[in-house]
């Protein structure tokens, strides 16, 4: 027989959250073909950027926010592929009734993806940032390491966050998951300012930009890191809050969302069914 | 809702669900006033064509699809309203289904949905063990799911339902796809584990009506969402049998049997030669089972050796077809089954 109490529901929940988190950390380090493709290309990228500022005789720091916003590339991309499209995979698959037939909150389910994701994201982040220190010496204040990584904490609590918000709408969406996966990709790569500083969008765009989580965190992580170098849009004390309230919003949005697509999905007799 | 107890193991009223149209589809509707009652302890198979409904009740029996009308309750508890109470009671298993990761191994992935259920570690470890044991799957434990053959990955499906020692299981075609060994191992484990525990209770969809007439002490028989007879499938066959049935097998020319029509209580008889082994085949119906010691007393008398005897009797296909007008495999109804 199962607990009864609040206490066992939140051993019980948790429990998930660390289950489904281990699917994803065993499967980073058992794909080999993953590791690669999650380490060796995405420097790659990285190199080519940093390869053209030399070639234009940019400031040394330009290289420094491509190695940043690389690292967070890797985590957005992940939250798009592995945590938004995640349902709909899993429905594909004939998984996502064993999961809703659990009983567990499917925020549980979720921040479990969230949190494996994460960690296996991490290793393709370190690579990058590692490869920008040793192999194009950009330079990176390690006096300023730890707010730099609690602000990154933070965005990512964020990023996350909205990432449970498309997860519920993916949910429903069905076929069209890899046109809707495109669309956020992309554009945002170029509105968060993984390579620029993301004023350069200008006042209204890059305003705008700032309401997605990891555009602020770049912009906060930068800041922290380089200070008035790093040309940033928003003061960096506003930062903070502003992605607290973001955490917040998201998470509560995307339980009320989860909850009401759910219901449709049963009402509507769509959250099973294959290829829809 | 919190009563347990005498509730039983699932009970609906009136249940209907209705599927809207969709992309030129035409209206659907899966389940039109189920009344079902299931007590603990039972087998009980629901028997249907496709898209008779089976596979939508099962769904809003486990919580996946809400109902239109009508209320269907799980161990006491309502689907609709408190589906947390009925999903740790519960587990389901669809045949054809797999699951899991590819990249998980056996033993990870049933101790993983072993963790969705709260189940301890070391009690998930050791029911992991049994299971795969009894599901032979033991050989695989540390096999990736991505290097299993479909039976084996089906078999995992099945040991996955149980891991967390559900007090009722739904089993939707379970058997599908799986070779005769492998099928006989999963109705041989289904009867083990029902014996175990009294209150246990499983609900069998399943298209092979040997399997139902094996396993299940109650079936019902569903078409168009609707239940067309529902009672022990020893019941559901005296009901379409109108009079026993004997089948004879005779070693002697057919002419000595032309008087057996004479004896009081055979309503027919038909013979005809079995060119296999020269013998003659022969049919015959009676008003009652005693009838037939005459025939062979007669039989006896005559000098004509009975080789084989047996009692012909109707099998749930016949009370199935009988009712519902069609036999199993045939498809009807588009949509949701």
């Amino acid at each position: 027989m199962l607990p009864d109490d609040w206490r066992e529901r939140l051993r019980l929940n948790w429990g998930a959250v660390l289950a489904r988190a281990r699917v994803r950390t065993v499967a980073s380090w058992r794909e080999k073909s993953w590791i690669i493709g999650e380490t060796v290309f995405p420097f790659l990228a990285m190199s080519a950027f940093i390869l053209v500022y030399r070639g234009l005789h940019a400031p040394k720091i330009y290289e420094a926010f491509v190695v940043l916003g690389g690292a967070m590339i890797a985590y957005w991309n992940n939250v798009l592929w592995s945590m938004a499209s995640q349902f709909f995979w899993e429905k594909e698959q004939g998984q996502l009734q064993l999961y809703l037939m659990a009983p567990v909150s499917r925020m549980s389910i979720l921040f479990g993806m969230a949190l494996g994701g994460m960690i296996m994201t991490t290793s393709r982040a370190i690579v990058i940032l590692a490869g920008g220190i040793l192999v194009y010496h950009v330079p990176l204040p390690l006096d300023r390491a730890l707010p730099a990584f609690l602000m990154f904490l933070l965005t990512l609590g964020a990023v996350y966050s909205l990432g449970m918000i498309l997860s519920s709408l993916f949910l429903l969406w069905g076929r069209e998951v890899w046109h809707t996966a495109t669309l956020f990709q992309e554009p945002i790569h170029l509105l968060s300012g993984f390579y620029f500083p993301v004023r350069a969008l200008g006042a209204v765009t890059a305003g705008l930009a700032s309401l997605l989580p990891i555009t602020l965190g770049l912009d906060g992580i930068r800041q922290i890191l380089y200070g008035k170098a790093a040309h940033g849009l928003i003061p960096l004390v506003w930062i903070p809050p502003l992605q607290i309230l973001l955490l917040v919003f998201f998470l509560f949005l995307a339980h009320r969302s989860l909850a009401l697509m759910e219901n449709l999905g049963k009402r509507e007799g769509r959250l099973t069914l294959r290829g829809g | 809702m919190t009563a347990r107890g005498p509730a039983p193991a699932i009970e609906t009223h009136r249940l209907t669900r209705l599927f809207k149209a969709r992309r030129r589809q035409a209206e659907v509707h899966a389940l039109e006033g189920v009344d079902l009652r299931v007590e603990r302890g039972e087998c009980f198979g629901l028997l249907g064509p496709n898209g008779a409904g089976k596979t939508t009740l099962i769904k809003i029996l486990t919580t996946l699809l809400l109902p239109t009308t009508g209320t269907a309750t799980v161990a006491g508890f309502d689907v609709v309203n408190d589906p947390f109470q009925v999903r740790r009671r519960i587990n389901m298993v669809s045949g054809g289904d797999t699951s899991g990761y590819g990249i998980l191994t056996v033993r990870e992935t049933l101790l993983l949905f072993a963790r969705l259920y709260g189940v301890p570690h070391a009690e998930a470890r050791r029911r992991a063990d049994a299971l795969m044991d009894v599901t032979g799957l033991g050989p695989k434990a540390d096999s990736l799911l991505s290097s299993l053959s479909t039976g084996m990955k089906q078999k995992l499906n099945f040991a996955r339902a149980f891991m967390s020692d559900p007090e009722i299981v739904f089993l939707d075609e379970p058997t599908l796809g799986l070779d005769v060994e492998a099928a006989r191992d999963i109705r041989a484990f289904v009867t083990r584990w029902l014996e175990e525990r009294p209150e246990r209770t499983v609900l069998l969809t399943t298209h092979y009506m040997v399997e139902a007439d094996e396993l299940c002490g109650r079936v019902a028989i569903i078409d168009r969402g609707q239940i067309l007879a529902l009672d022990a499938p020893r019941a559901l066959k005296r009901a379409i049998a109108s009079e026993p049935v004997f089948e004879l097998q005779i070693g002697t020319s057919a002419a000595a049997f032309e008087d057996l029509r004479e004896v009081h209580g055979v309503r027919s008889l038909s013979h005809h030669a079995d060119l296999s082994t020269g013998a003659i085949a022969l049919r015959v119906a009676v008003v009652e089972d005693q009838v037939i010691g005459e025939v062979l007393g007669r039989l006896k008398e005559r000098g004509a050796p009975v080789l084989n005897l047996t009692k012909s009797e109707p099998t749930l296909e016949t009370v199935f077809v009988h009712l519902v007008g069609r036999g199993l495999e045939d498809e009807d109804m588009d949509g949701q089954g």
